[in-house]
């Protein structure tokens, strides 16, 4: 078999995979072989990768269909704007503070030549926390704390039957408890991002004063130098990309639990992991296609 | 009237439900027991839609539920009512809201009204000044009790109990059991209780369906049960020392 027939071997055996997906628990043959599992666990990994885009696929057009109530989903989506992304504005702001102050520490002493203009560390530092520090650092720490909020809340829905009992009252569970967690964060994240980076900024301006690195003066002009809004329409467009990271991939984990507290707490360190990790993955893109 | 056809269910090469056909009437509190692993719980969740069934229809008043569309199905699932094993209340709701929750979500009932189909059924399960507890702060029977008043306050069609006494003490599991059973006759509805415990079986079992190794082994009432001959209902109805010695 030469490269090209082996790439297309691949390609079909994968996408024949995908396709069938939901066949996987009638044990049908696929295409180059039969699985007589219902538990991915025992297929290799590329199948399994398949295999929970296909599931999450799924999940995700269940989520993105029209609510039962408006009414109850406007309110249920006020609740979690307000648990999810108002109730991590402390860690957001504390984390954001510091962020600006070491920021303004490093460039400081980063700069030890005199030809390079001292409102550099003003300029340095807004430009480090709009692109990359605000965005993609406070959207990290948020995947840990909303998304195994998240993962951990449907999770055990899961493993005490609520979310059978919200089915059997023929309510479309994946809807009523993932859809406005993805909306609230959606919307609300980049607000949360504004404010970290007003206040990273704020948290270098201190350190930048009572150091001495550098005077309050000269740290403000580097702040107004050069200014392009364009780096924060970027990083409100990474920072909603992110929020729907976090919300789906949680969503899908704490739905798709299966057991007792053990799996919980399992279903709630993988949302973490693969939300940190698409988060990463998705900046790369993100970056590379909008700067 | 709920009904089951040639039910079969496979999780993977294993059979669980084998051609089970079995009806239950409205108006009387029929039970499906059996040991743990016999498959009682997956009928139950078969016959709800919780899990779809391998071959097989199940009809409730003659309407097959097994070929329904999605839409259909949703709908008659606003006729179901559901006690689950746990309770299933929602933790982050309060009593009052827990049993609210279904009309909030299917009537275009005024707040009011809301408010008081909640007291009215609250107060057909005896639970009073409770309403704004939240489920942590409930003892189990009384748990038991709102999970029943949340399942009935759409005025159910049909109602399901998986294991209704578990974890509860043997009065409180009576009180639960002569509960829906009264609901039952009141509110003439097709009652299905899955259960393991002979305290019920004896009590309210209108009619008793007996699953075991995932087949229909034998149908009959509360007096039928007591003077079969089948060696799989004895061994499971005097499995233990005190009816053993009660018989004799």
């Amino acid at each position: 078999m030469n490269i090209k027939s082996k790439i297309i071997f691949f390609l079909n055996r994968n996408i024949v995979n995908l396709l069938f997906v939901n066949n996987l628990k009638s044990n049908k043959k696929l295409f180059f072989r039969t699985y007589k599992t219902d538990k991915p666990e025992d297929a290799d990994l590329l199948f399994k990768i398949f295999y929970d885009i296909g599931k999450y696929s799924l999940l995700m057009k269940r989520v993105f269909s029209k609510p039962d109530r408006w009414s109850v989903f406007r309110k249920q989506t006020f609740i979690e704007m307000d648990n999810l992304c108002l109730g991590s504005l402390g860690i957001v702001a504390i984390i954001s503070i510091f962020m600006g102050a070491v920021l303004v520490i490093q460039t400081a002493y980063s700069i030890s030549t005199p030809l390079v203009p001292l409102y550099t560390i003003g300029f340095t530092t807004r430009q480090s926390l709009i692109l990359e520090f605000c965005p993609t650092i406070v959207s990290l720490i948020l995947a840990g704390k909303v998304g195994s909020r998240i993962s951990s809340e449907i999770g055990t829905m899961r493993v005490t039957e609520q979310i059978d009992a919200l089915e059997i009252m023929g309510i479309n569970s994946a809807n009523y408890l993932i859809l406005p967690k993805i909306i609230a964060c959606v919307l609300l994240n980049p607000f949360l991002i504004i404010a970290s980076m007003f206040l990273g900024m704020f948290g270098g301006w201190i350190v930048a004063v009572f150091t001495g690195a550098v005077t309050s003066n000269v740290y403000i002009f580097g702040l107004q130098s050069f200014f392009d809004s364009y780096p924060v329409f970027y990083a409100l467009i990474k920072t909603s990309v992110f929020a729907f990271i976090i919300t789906s991939i949680s969503g899908y984990h704490g739905y798709y639990t299966r057991g007792g507290a053990l799996e919980v707490g399992r279903s709630s360190t993988l949302a973490v992991v693969y939300s940190s990790i698409l988060i990463l993955l998705t900046n790369l893109i993100l970056t590379q296609l909008l700067l | 009237m709920i009904e089951a056809r040639n039910i079969y269910k496979y999780f993977g090469d294993k059979k669980v439900l084998q051609n089970i056909s079995v009806r239950f009437e409205k108006g009387k509190t029929n039970l499906i027991i059996g040991q743990s692993g016999s498959g009682k719980t997956v009928l139950m969740k078969c016959l709800v839609g919780l899990i779809e069934v391998d071959e097989g229809q199940v009809y409730y008043d003659n309407r097959n539920f097994s070929e329904m569309s999605l839409l259909e199905k949703k709908n008659i699932r606003k006729e179901i009512g559901m006690l689950f094993q746990g309770s299933a209340l929602f933790d982050s709701m309060t009593v009052e809201e827990n049993v609210m929750f279904p009309l909030n979500m299917f009537t275009k009932m005024s707040k009011e009204e809301k408010k008081d189909r909640v007291n009215v059924c609250l107060n057909r399960v005896n639970i009073e000044n409770a309403n704004n507890l939240l489920p942590s702060e409930l003892s189990g029977g009384m748990r038991k009790r709102v999970a029943i008043a949340r399942a009935i306050s759409m005025k159910p069609k049909y109602l399901f109990c998986d294991e209704p006494n578990s974890g509860l003490d043997p009065k409180t599991s009576i009180v639960i059991d002569k509960l829906i059973s009264e609901i039952t006759t009141e509110f003439q509805i097709t009652t299905v209780i899955n259960t393991h415990d002979m305290n019920s079986v004896i009590e309210i079992g209108d009619k008793i369906a007996f699953v075991y190794e995932g087949k229909l082994w034998w149908e009959g009432n509360k007096k039928d049960i007591l003077n079969t001959d089948n060696k799989e209902i004895n061994n499971f109805v005097y499995a233990t020392e005190l009816l053993r010695k009660l018989k004799k």
